[in-house]
C-alpha cells in the first residue's frame, strides 16, 4: 500500500491541536514545558472553549507561552499573573481565565497575588510548573529548591538554616477556604501527561460552575538548570521531587483535604 | 435644564464621578488621604447603578495589575492611591506604559519621601512626570485645582487614555480630596458596549490570537516600539496641551503654579496687585503635556517668574526648560505637609522684585 493512501481522516489517530500555535519551542531539549502547553491546550480544544478563554503569561521560562497558546492572552509583571487574572476575570465573569507560571513567579515574588487570588476564591485556574529552580535567569535558586540541591546561588547546596525551607505553595493554599480543587500533577510520561490534562479540564470545569480557584500543579524537570541530560533529569526528579512533592489530589470537590502535605517532608 | 449643585469632598466627588463617567471596573487599597474613593464606591452599590465592579485588593501592587487585566480586556480601569501607594504601581505602571493599555489612576499626593505624613504636597510632580517607573515613558497628567475639575477630569482622563491608548494620572492632593466644595455633576455615561480591536475578549475563530505584552526581546523590535512611543508623546504634546491664564495680559512678574497651591498663588497674584505689582498666574493644567509654549511666550513679557509649589523644587525644572534662560525662574515651596499662605507667598515675591528689574526693567505702558 502507498504511504500517501494511509494518510486520510479516518485513519488519523492523533492530531496537533488548533489550541498549540506551529511555532517552534524555545524550551531546552527535554524540559516539560511543552507537554505541559500540549497538556493545557489539549484540556481547552476538548471543552471547546478556545474562543472563550484568556490567559497569562508569567515571567520565567515560559514568558513567552503566548507564542505557543493559541488564545487570547496577557503578559503579567512578575508574579502578578494572578492579580491580572483577577482583573480579567472581574469584568469578563463567563470567560474561561487561566494563569501559567512558574515556581519563582508564583511562589517567591508573587506569593501574596497567588495566596489572596486563592483566597478570594477567584474563578480562575493557576497552572504551576515547579521545578525547584529559576531557568530563565540560568539555574538560581527557587522557593521550591529542595534541601541541599544546588543551583547557581546555592553552590554547595541549599542550607535550609541560612536559606530558608522549600515552600510547599500548593498545600498551603489548598487550606485556604476560597480554592476548590487543588492537586499535584507530573507530564513526564504519557500516562502521567493524560492525568495532568484531565486535571486540568476538571479544573476548567469547575471554573464554569463558579466553585472558586482551581490550582493544578505540575512537578517538572528543568535538564539545563539541574545540568543533566533530559533522560537522568527525569529519574532524579522520580527519585528526588516526588518523594517531597508528591503526585496526586490535594484538595478534591465533595472531600476536602485528601492530603496533609506532610508526607516526605 | 439646570443642573444639581452638591456640596461634596474632592475624593467622594471623585468617586461618583467614576460611576457617572461609565467606569467599569475600580481597584484599589485604602491608604490616607484617599481611602474615600473606595469607601464610597464601595457604599454607593455600583453593581446595581451600571455594573461597574469595585474590588479591595491586596496590595497596591495587586490592585494596579488587576487595572492591567481588565484594561488588556477593553474596559476602563479605575485605582487611585496617595504617594506610597504610588510608589508601590509604578511597576505596573510602567508595564501599562508599554503595553499601551488605557488606565487612569488618581494620586491624592501625600507629603514624602518614605511614610512622611498624610498631610498634603505636591513632592510626586517628578515621579508623575518624569517616569517614576522603569524606561522611557510618559504619562498624561492632569492637576485639578477643585473638586469641580476633580470630576471633569475623571471622565477627560478616561478619554484620554483610551484616544491615546495610554495610562492617564491624575496628580490631586490631600487639598483637594479632603475639601468639600460646590460641584455639578455631570449625566450618567454608558459603560463601554464594544471592546477595541486590540483587546483580549478570546480567540475569534479565523483570526489570530490577541496579545497583551511590552515584551519585545529583539533590540530593533523594542527600538521600534520606543519610536512608536516617543512619536505618540508628541502627538500628545502637539494637541492636549491645557492650561489657565489669570491676568497674564499685562503681567510684568509671573507665578506658575498648579493644583492647590495654583490657588493660593491666585491670592498672592490679588495681594501683589493691590500694591500695584502687576502679577500674573499661569496653572498648567496638564504637567505632561507641560505648556511649553505659553510659558515661552510669557517669558518674552515678564520679568521674571517664581514658582510656587508644596514641594522642593520640581515642576520649575520645566518652566526654566521652557524658558531657557530668557528670563529668571525661582522657586518658592513649604513642603513636609505645610501649606503655603498667600502672605508668605507674596513676601518671596518682592524679595525677588529688584534683582528682576534690575536684570530686565519692567515694561512701563
Amino acid at each position: 500500500m502507498a504511504e500517501q493512501s494511509i494518510i486520510s481522516p479516518e485513519n488519523l489517530v492523533y492530531k496537533k491541536t488548533d489550541v498549540m500555535t506551529d511555532r517552534e519551542l524555545h524550551y531546552c531539549p527535554g524540559c516539560g514545558h511543552g507537554t505541559a502547553h500540549r497538556m493545557l491546550a489539549e484540556a481547552i480544544d476538548e471543552l471547546g472553549i478556545q474562543s472563550e478563554t484568556i490567559g497569562v503569561a508569567p515571567v520565567g521560562c515560559s514568558v513567552l507561552a503566548y507564542y505557543y497558546l493559541n488564545v487570547d492572552m496577557q503578559e503579567a509583571a512578575h508574579g502578578r499573573a494572578p492579580a491580572v487574572a483577577t482583573g480579567i476575570k472581574r469584568v469578563f465573569p463567563e470567560k474561561y481565565v487561566f494563569t501559567y507560571q512558574g515556581d519563582g513567579d508564583l511562589a517567591a515574588i508573587g506569593t501574596a497575588e497567588t495566596i489572596h487570588a486563592c483566597n478570594r476564591g477567584e474563578n480562575i485556574l493557576i497552572v504551576f510548573i515547579n521545578n525547584g529552580i529559576y531557568g530563565m535567569t540560568g539555574g538560581q535558586m527557587a522557593p521550591t529548591t529542595l534541601p541541599g540541591m544546588k543551583s547557581s546561588t546555592c553552590p554547595m547546596g541549599r542550607d535550609v538554616l541560612t536559606m530558608g525551607n522549600p515552600l510547599k505553595i500548593t498545600e498551603l493554599v489548598a487550606q485556604l477556604p476560597g480554592t476548590y480543587y487543588v492537586t499535584r500533577q507530573s507530564v513526564h510520561t504519557p500516562g502521567n501527561a493524560r492525568k495532568a490534562k484531565r486535571a486540568m479540564k476538571k479544573a476548567l470545569e469547575y471554573q464554569k460552575e463558579n466553585k472558586g480557584a482551581c490550582l493544578v500543579e505540575v512537578v517538572s524537570n528543568c535538564p539545563s538548570g539541574w545540568k543533566m541530560n533530559p533522560v537522568d533529569s527525569n529519574k532524579w526528579m522520580e527519585e528526588n521531587m516526588f518523594p517531597f512533592y508528591q503526585l496526586g489530589d490535594i484538595k478534591v470537590p465533595g472531600k476536602g483535604l485528601v492530603s496533609d502535605g506532610k508526607n516526605g517532608s | 435644564m439646570k443642573k444639581e449643585i452638591r456640596l461634596m469632598k474632592g475624593n467622594e466627588a471623585m468617586a461618583e464621578a467614576a460611576i457617572l463617567a461609565g467606569v467599569d471596573a475600580y481597584f484599589g487599597y485604602p491608604i490616607t488621604p484617599q481611602s474615600e474613593i473606595i469607601e464610597y464606591l464601595m457604599s454607593a452599590n455600583t453593581a446595581e447603578r451600571t455594573g461597574m465592579q469595585v474590588l479591595q485588593a491586596e496590595s497596591e501592587i495587586a490592585a494596579i495589575n488587576m487595572v492591567y487585566g481588565a484594561a488588556g480586556c477593553g474596559k476602563r480601569a479605575l485605582t487611585s492611591s496617595s504617594s506610597p501607594g504610588i510608589s508601590l504601581k509604578m511597576e505596573g505602571i510602567s508595564y501599562m506604559a508599554g503595553a499601551e493599555l488605557p488606565c487612569v489612576i488618581v494620586n491624592v499626593v501625600r507629603a514624602g519621601p518614605g511614610l512622611a505624613t498624610i498631610q498634603p504636597s505636591q513632592s510626586d510632580y517628578f515621579q508623575a512626570v518624569k517616569g517614576g517607573g522603569h524606561g522611557d515613558y510618559k504619562l498624561i497628567v492632569l492637576a485639578p485645582s477643585t473638586v469641580q475639575e476633580s470630576v471633569d477630569f475623571i471622565r477627560l482622563a478616561f478619554d484620554l487614555a483610551f484616544k491615546y491608548r495610554n495610562p492617564v494620572m491624575i496628580l490631586s492632593d490631600g487639598i483637594i480630596g479632603q475639601m468639600m466644595e460646590k460641584v455639578e455633576l455631570f449625566d450618567q455615561q454608558p459603560r463601554l458596549s464594544e471592546a477595541p480591536e486590540w483587546a483580549t475578549t478570546g480567540k475569534k475563530p479565523g483570526e489570530k490570537s490577541t496579545v497583551i505584552t511590552s515584551l519585545h526581546l529583539e533590540s530593533e523590535d523594542m527600538e521600534q516600539v520606543n519610536l512608536r512611543l516617543q512619536a505618540k508623546y508628541r502627538e500628545v504634546e502637539k494637541h492636549e496641551v491645557r492650561f489657565e491664564s489669570y491676568r497674564c495680559e499685562d503681567a510684568e512678574v509671573l507665578f506658575v503654579a498648579f493644583g492647590s497651591s495654583a490657588r493660593i498663588a491666585r491670592k498672592a497674584m490679588d495681594l501683589a496687585r493691590a500694591k500695584g505689582i502687576r502679577a500674573g498666574l499661569l496653572r498648567p493644567i496638564t504637567l505632561f503635556p507641560f505648556p511649553v509654549e505659553e510659558v515661552r511666550r510669557l517669558a518674552g513679557q515678564v520679568s521674571g517668574m517664581l514658582t510656587v509649589e508644596m514641594n522642593a523644587g520640581q515642576m520649575v525644572e520645566d518652566v526654566r526648560l521652557a524658558v531657557n534662560g530668557r528670563t529668571p525662574v525661582e522657586h518658592f515651596g513649604r513642603f513636609g505637609g505645610m501649606i503655603p499662605g498667600p502672605d508668605e507667598i507674596l513676601v518671596a515675591l518682592e524679595a525677588r522684585l529688584e534683582e528682576w528689574y534690575k536684570e530686565q526693567p519692567a515694561q512701563t505702558e
